[in-house]
């Protein structure tokens, strides 16, 4: 047989396998905004009952949600991005957006609508139940996983054999507050630290034989005060795996504070009891969980091997010339995989945007160019194909060149993280969602993915202090405020430097405050000092981490001699001389912050 | 129902369109451009190229137009585009604005018409002239000055076609925000009839209020809106035909939505 045999024109797509949905909440959604409207429904009951449901509040007004779909382990066919592109034309703006935590988010959707958007998920096997509230959010997985060189196992049946133990979980439904699951494929490319339970996969011998189980993070989060999780101990078993996760649940269910708002997700739990306690209390909740449980309480993990049942080879078609940017793209954008001649393609989106003609052409995209037939969403308001051929590389370049997604620089710094900000929500002081499209095309525009220096950088922007942006993390990050000068007020960013999630994770250290419309010559200031000063071998990120631990021994020796320099770009000019420093990113009218009620508390 | 009359009926299936056509008891409209109307269209269909209609809706002017196509007062006209509906629906309103009661529209678009491989050529049937009554309906239009007035009303629901975008970023006071893309189902140009009623209901567009649908400029989107109320068992409906560019031109009155960047959420 050749390979001409093998190849099909028009290859059936893979099928999701788990269906999350339940019909019936639509019916219900739909019911209970009713009786809300009706004034039957008091308004903390119904904002529970919403954001169980996956319905987020609206900037200044009560009239509007933001749907966030589920994707469990990043996971997402075809015909789920096919769906998503009609009801973004149907109930939202013609766009959807990508999150940082393997969800994809439909904005300005009328609340009446929402119980249609529900409807219509559960006809393809999405939910967006439980993607708000204080339950267990989405549980991540990394979108490497099965493909990473580095890994030691694919970790992505257990995360979604722990997504489906706890969706609708009666012991998940009114915890302190939310609770996030992140498993990861190694520790370079995890998200393991800054999470309730982080997950690597670990293989250890134990007499003798090979046995498969996680280091387990926890107490970590990124928010108004972030910290970094602790191992819970070196090897937890895979048969573990759920008795750990229900032993914190339950301890953080009892003790985690439910009456200060502010305070309440587990990390100040743990913050607070102090780590060696809490990891006593965890591994003792754990005997009891073992021991007390039904043998039948066990995760359903689907040991079925991912099939790569179509390693098509489209390349006999291959483009006449090749376009443009190819090499660039292929630098920036692509990831070998441990599969010998597969690559994992990531698309740049801006902030994680995506049209509804771009989900469309990209559900075909999918169909005819992954192996594995399906895609993955990732980290960082991105989404990857993987088991892409690499004779297929050039052709799907041009595909992606036609829709507008074949930008480069997706894997680098060039790609900024920006929460949705003043552009939907209720919490956010600055537009940092355009501000983070505007330093992207600035990136590009230097061709600044292209340097080797930068690529293990990152730029990640949030609204305001509460860090969905996850700014803590970031290379350089950024949350939004407001400032003044006299009685005219501009938007000013906190930047911190020197952030981390990987192995040696760190929260980055504050530098200075920088008004918005500075944020781009400041980022490119910090370039030029670090090109001033760096050694042989040094990235922006290394040669950070020196700064902020005090280990750079050239003049820049502390994260205040950076500021020193930076210092004089931030001065605000007087209205007149510049009266756009005085506007926001995508705002024509004078900046004053403004915000409503939060309810990532609720 | 044993007694459908044709007035109730709001889509002509693909099927009973190809008997109809057999049977040449249906006068088939193209609304599409001239050129791609001569490459190929729905066999024994003829062309009104909606910016021919638009150029100058008159009555009397669309009565010649219509009489022209060999239209009298009892022939069942069936129109068709290929823009999900809208278009079509913008002709048909005038048909019925001008007194023709038995017109539908096709349920279909006419790629997939095509893309089912149904009859279709290029040949320009011979259509000889029909007199035709005027016998305008003025109850199905909406002018601004009726509109200025209606909308105050508790009993009148305004509803606004364009995309939502759009909406939050101007819109008439009081008006309610149902793109036009809402309307239709995957392959049809509007949703089944169960689905479009649920639709509508959780929406608060229900019983005996009277609603004015009205879109960007010429009533097109607005036109499958009005189509789409009907097709639900709401008939009391008005299209707003000159729409928010009129609306606009006037310099009345329009609502935003405030203190919110939301376009900087679209990747377009």
């Amino acid at each position: 047989m050749t390979v001409t045999d093998l190849k099909q024109t028009n290859p059936d797509s893979a099928s999701p396998t788990i269906d999350w949905s339940k019909i019936e909440e639509a019916d219900n959604f739909a019911k209970t905004v009713k009786l809300y409207r009706q004034g039957k429904y008091d308004e903390d009951s119904f904002r529970r009952f919403r954001l169980q449901h996956g319905a987020y509040g609206t900037r200044m007004t009560g009239d509007y949600a933001m749907v966030r779909i589920k994707l469990p382990a990043g996971e997402i066919y075809p015909q789920h991005l096919e769906r998503i592109s009609q009801l973004s034309e149907q109930y939202s703006i013609g766009s959807a957006h990508f999150s940082t935590r393997e969800n994809i988010q439909l904005h300005w959707v009328i609340l009446e609508d929402v119980s249609e958007i529900l409807r219509s998920l559960a006809e393809v096997g999405l939910t967006s139940r439980e993607a708000c509230g204080n339950t267990v959010r989405n549980v991540m997985c990394s979108p490497l996983s099965g493909v990473c060189s580095n890994e030691e196992f694919d970790a992505t049946p257990y995360a979604l054999a722990t997504a489906k133990f706890f969706l609708r979980n009666p012991m998940a439904q009114n915890l302190p507050r939310k609770f996030k699951f992140n498993f990861t494929c190694c520790e370079k490319h995890g998200m393991v630290r800054i999470v309730d339970v982080g997950l690597i996969p670990q293989i250890k011998e134990i007499d003798g034989e090979p046995q498969r189980g996680f280091k387990v993070f926890l107490g970590g989060g990124l928010g108004n005060k972030s910290y970094v999780g602790h191992q819970l101990e070196e090897f937890t078993p895979e048969e573990d795996l759920l008795y750990t996760s229900m032993a914190v649940m339950r301890i953080f269910d009892r003790m985690g504070d439910r009456k200060n708002l502010a305070r309440n997700r587990m990390r100040y739990l743990v913050n607070d009891m102090g780590w060696e306690k809490f990891q006593n209390l965890v591994l003792k909740e754990r005997a009891i969980v073992r021991a007390t449980q039904s043998v039948i309480t066990r995760l359903d993990v689907d040991h079925t091997v991912n099939e790569i049942k179509r390693p098509i080879r489209i390349a006999e078609e291959v483009p006449e010339a090749i376009p443009d940017g190819y090499a660039r793209w292929l630098k920036t954008n692509t990831i070998k995989q441990k599969q010998s001649e597969y690559r994992s393609v990531f698309l740049t989106l801006e902030a994680g945007d995506i049209t509804a003609n771009q989900l469309n052409a990209l559900a075909d995209i999918i169909r005819k160019f992954s192996s594995e037939g399906k895609a993955r969403s990732g980290f960082v308001q991105n989404v990857a194909l993987r088991y892409v051929h690499e004779d297929d590389l050039p052709q799907l370049y041009s595909t992606l060149l036609e829709v507008g997604l074949a930008k480069s620089g997706s894997l680098t710094m060039a790609s900024p993280i920006g929460c949705s900000g003043t552009s939907s929500c209720n919490l956010a002081l600055t537009n940092s969602h355009r501000l983070a499209k505007e330093v992207q095309r600035k990136f590009l525009e230097l061709k600044l993915d292209e340097d080797d220096d930068l690529t293990d950088s990152s730029i990640k922007i949030s609204g305001c202090p509460n860090s969905c942006g996850q700014h803590g993390i970031a290379t350089i990050g950024f949350f939004g405020g407001g400032a003044r000068v006299g009685k005219d007020m501009y938007a000013n960013y906190q930047m911190s430097l020197g952030g981390r999630s990987d192995g040696d994770a760190m929260l980055g250290q504050t530098c200075l405050r920088v008004p918005a419309k500075r944020v781009i010559p400041v980022i490119l200031k910090i370039i030029e000092i670090f090109k001033q000063h760096k050694k042989e071998g040094d990235t922006l990120k290394s040669w950070l981490h020196r700064v902020v631990n005090q280990n750079e021994d050239s003049e820049i020796k502390s994260v205040n001699d950076i500021k020193n320099i930076l210092e004089p770009m931030i001065v605000p000019p007087t209205k007149e001389e510049d009266p756009d420093f005085y506007l926001d990113y995508g705002s024509d009218s004078s900046y004053h912050t403004k915000t409503g009620k939060g309810e990532c508390a609720a | 129902m044993c007694c459908l009359t044709n007035s109730d009926k709001i889509t002509t299936d693909v099927d009973s369109l190809r008997s109809e056509i057999r049977d040449k008891s249906v006068r088939v409209i193209d609304v599409r451009r001239a050129d791609d109307y001569k490459q190929d269209h729905i066999s024994s269909a003829v062309n009104l190229p909606l910016a021919n209609l638009l150029s100058d809706d008159s009555p009397d002017r669309v009565l010649k137009l219509v009489q022209n196509m060999g239209i009298d007062d009892e022939t069942p006209v069936v129109v068709y585009d290929d823009t999900f509906g809208a278009l079509a629906s913008r002709v048909a309103w005038t048909l019925e604005y001008l007194g023709h009661s038995d017109v539908t529209l096709l349920e279909t678009t006419y790629s997939n018409w095509k893309s089912l491989g149904l009859e279709h050529d290029s040949s320009v049937p011979d259509i000889q002239n029909k007199t035709h009554s005027l016998n305008l309906q003025s109850d199905i239009l909406a002018t601004s000055d009726y509109l200025e007035q209606a909308k105050e009303r508790n009993d009148v629901i305004l509803i606004d076609n364009r995309e939502r975008l759009n909406f939050l970023e101007q819109h008439i006071p009081g008006a309610i925000s149902l793109p036009y893309r809402t309307l239709a189902s995957k392959d049809k140009i509007l949703r089944s009839k169960e689905d479009m009623k649920r639709l509508l209901e959780n929406r608060g567009v229900t019983g005996n209020s009277e609603i004015i649908t009205y879109c960007g400029s010429v009533g097109t989107l607005s036109g499958l809106a009005y189509y789409a109320l009907k097709s639900a068992d709401l008939p009391n409906a008005k299209l707003y035909v000159r729409s928010f560019k009129e609306w606009k031109n006037l310099q009345k009155p329009t609502q935003k939505q405030e203190d919110a960047s939301y376009w900087d959420l679209s990747a377009e």
